[in-house]
């Protein structure tokens, strides 16, 4: 199946190890890959990295520049907190954020197109004039009237947002499955007396993730985007608790006399969306079998 | 064609409903009233505000009296303007939203397309993977770091333009705003363009134009703009959905007194009737928007499958 150069064909490779082979040389995504890692990490030992609280006031150092004598080393805002430490929770909340909203609308994706493409006819024509429908709704709006309606409860920030954000999801998904349920492998499984159910979960999912991982990847920077741009309205997360784009908003209205507190957050968070960027292109480039040419 | 053009109403209307249905259950819904201000209205004041509002009907019949009234291009009263009618402000927001939006499609489309072009053109050179980074990095920055960074940099640190606000209306209180919100877009418009120009600059036709002698200028302009620019009029939708969208944060960032301002101010004064009236507002632009390029989309190229 996979077009595998005839040397090496002799070893047999399969689809992900071809994949690994081919992301390995590519040296942006790379690069973006042990980024993303390391950014992870940061984020995730965030409260060993600094003597600071996210949320501790240090009366004595209000609005400092970075500075390595007071470990303030991305300086402190005008409530007197920590930048650094601040910047990494922040970074919590927009990759729980990509994670848990991205999963959502793989969930609520993947099956609704697989059911649609694989049923078909009448159901299938239904279900996708529906996604036509809300595909044509402008839903960063609703977003806003939901973070409204829910009271800007976090929980729901990842639900909402994963909600609206499967029909992409949905479309590819129904197409690829379109174009695997006549192959031989699912006419086997339907003569052998497999239900319809299970040869979705077991033989037609499984076929599709090489597409959806590729997306998956594409679609978390989205979903980190959509969360800043909430909180940067102020409609996000709630203070003390903190993302990047409540620290950008925050910084923007203080860029005059404190440009610290714009850049770092800033950066962290244009860093971290142009990696995933970065990473889908280069998937895509590793798992698309269409574009591979041979080396 | 005609059948093409009805199909596609047939999905715009219930689009329509759904967005108007959703909108009014969700902002309806929401814990807290238009009337909970600094100090409590007495009761009775409060129940006669209601029903002058006909806060107190059932919500179906809320609701279609909402949609009759909106057939008629009435938007109903804004709750926290209270001397204005929600159409008064759409009306005195919309122009300056319609100019921001407007010249940054302009400049998004016009930067864009050249980009793409030029770096197809010279697929491979060190001016090519340039543009790409740097659509790239446009791609990832998303407007509301860019419009700060921007800001900082040229009204603040170099003094040049304006930091915000509209002035008297000089086009010098328009650039960086238009900039911002177009940045991301001659991003996605110069990869558009510069994927299917290649795919174009490859096929059989322009080699023929080549062999022929024809000078690359006309080439390109009489014979690969055409097909090369395809994805670029089926982006113009979405686009259009994007720019509306990230102008509610630009207006917001540089003090510009449009419409999504006015959507950001409601939705945190939980003022229905505006929130509502912008979100409809925006959504039959959109929607009639999309209903348009498709329409010249197929007027441009018959061969899409109704």
């Amino acid at each position: 199946m996979t077009a595998v150069t005839a040397p090496r064909a002799v070893t047999g490779h399969s689809l992900w190890q071809d994949a690994w082979l081919v992301l390995r040389r590519n040296r942006a995504a790379m690069a973006s890959l042990y980024l993303l890692l390391t950014t992870s990490v940061l984020v995730l030992f965030a409260p060993y990295l600094s003597p600071y609280g996210f949320d501790f006031t240090d009366w004595d150092h209000v609005s400092i520049p970075p500075s390595w004598q007071t470990a303030h080393i991305f300086g402190t805002d005008g409530l007197g907190r920590d930048l650094f430490v601040r910047t990494l929770y922040g970074g919590r909340i927009s990759l729980l954020v990509g994670i848990v909203a991205t999963s959502v609308s793989l969930l609520i994706g993947v099956s609704y197109g697989a059911i649609a493409g694989y049923v078909g006819g009448r159901v299938d024509q239904v279900m996708m004039r529906i996604v036509d429908i809300l595909y044509a709704l402008p839903f960063m709006f609703l977003v806003i009237l939901l973070m409204v309606f829910f009271g800007r409860n976090i929980l729901l920030i990842f639900v909402a947002i994963g909600a609206i954000n499967w029909l992409d999801m949905a479309r590819i998904v129904r197409g690829q499955t379109l174009s695997l349920k006549n192959r031989e492998f699912v006419e086997a499984a339907r003569a052998g007396g497999v239900s319809s159910s299970r040869i979705i979960r077991r033989h037609i999912v499984p076929n599709l993730l090489g597409v959806v991982v590729v997306y998956v990847t594409l679609m978390i920077p989205q979903v980190i985007l959509v969360e800043s741009f909430l909180s940067f309205l102020g409609l996000g997360v709630q203070e003390p608790m903190t993302s990047w784009g409540a620290l950008v908003n925050d910084g923007a209205a203080e860029m005059e006399n404190a440009p610290w507190m714009l850049v770092f957050p800033a950066l962290f968070l244009t860093v971290t969306l142009f990696c995933f960027n970065f990473l889908g292109d280069g998937l895509r480039d590793a798992l698309d079998p269409r574009d591979r040419s041979a080396p | 064609m005609l059948k093409f053009v009805l199909r596609r109403f047939l999905v715009a209307i219930p689009t329509l409903l759904i967005l108007i249905g959703l909108s009014f259950t969700m902002i309806r819904m929401a814990p807290g009233g238009p009337f909970d201000g600094e100090k409590q209205l007495p009761p009775d004041i409060e129940a006669n505000l209601r029903a002058a509002y006909h806060l107190d009907e059932p919500l179906y019949q809320q609701f279609g009296r909402y949609v009759f009234n909106l057939l008629q291009g009435d938007f109903g009263p804004s709750f926290q303007y209270r001397d204005f009618s929600v159409t008064e402000l759409i009306r005195s927001g919309f122009p300056v939203s319609l100019r921001l939006g407007g010249l940054a499609m302009c400049l998004a489309l016009l930067v864009g397309i050249s980009a793409g072009t030029i770096a197809a053109l010279r697929q491979n050179s060190a001016l090519d993977h340039g543009v790409m980074a740097t659509a790239m990095l446009g791609i990832s920055i998303p407007n509301f770091v860019m419009a700060p960074l921007l800001v900082l940099i040229f009204a603040i640190y170099l003094g040049w333009l304006p930091a915000g606000g509209l002035g008297s209306g000089e086009l010098s209180h328009l650039v960086l705003p238009v900039i911002a919100l177009a940045l991301p877009q001659i991003a996605y418009i110069s990869r558009l363009t510069r994927g299917s120009m290649i795919e174009v600059l490859r096929s059989n036709y322009i080699r023929t134009a080549r062999a022929q002698g024809l000078p690359t200028r006309t080439i390109i302009l009489r014979h690969a703009l055409k097909p090369a620019l395809m994805p670029v009029v089926s982006y113009i939708g979405p686009a259009t959905a994007a720019v509306i969208t990230g102008s509610v944060v630009i207006e917001q960032i540089f003090s510009i007194p449009g419409l999504g301002r006015y959507f950001v101010q409601g939705a945190l004064n939980r003022d229905y009737t505006l929130v509502m009236g912008v979100v409809v507002f925006y959504g039959v632009l959109i929607v009639v928007f999309n209903l348009l390029v498709d329409i010249v989309y197929r007027w441009l190229d018959p061969r899409v499958p109704l």
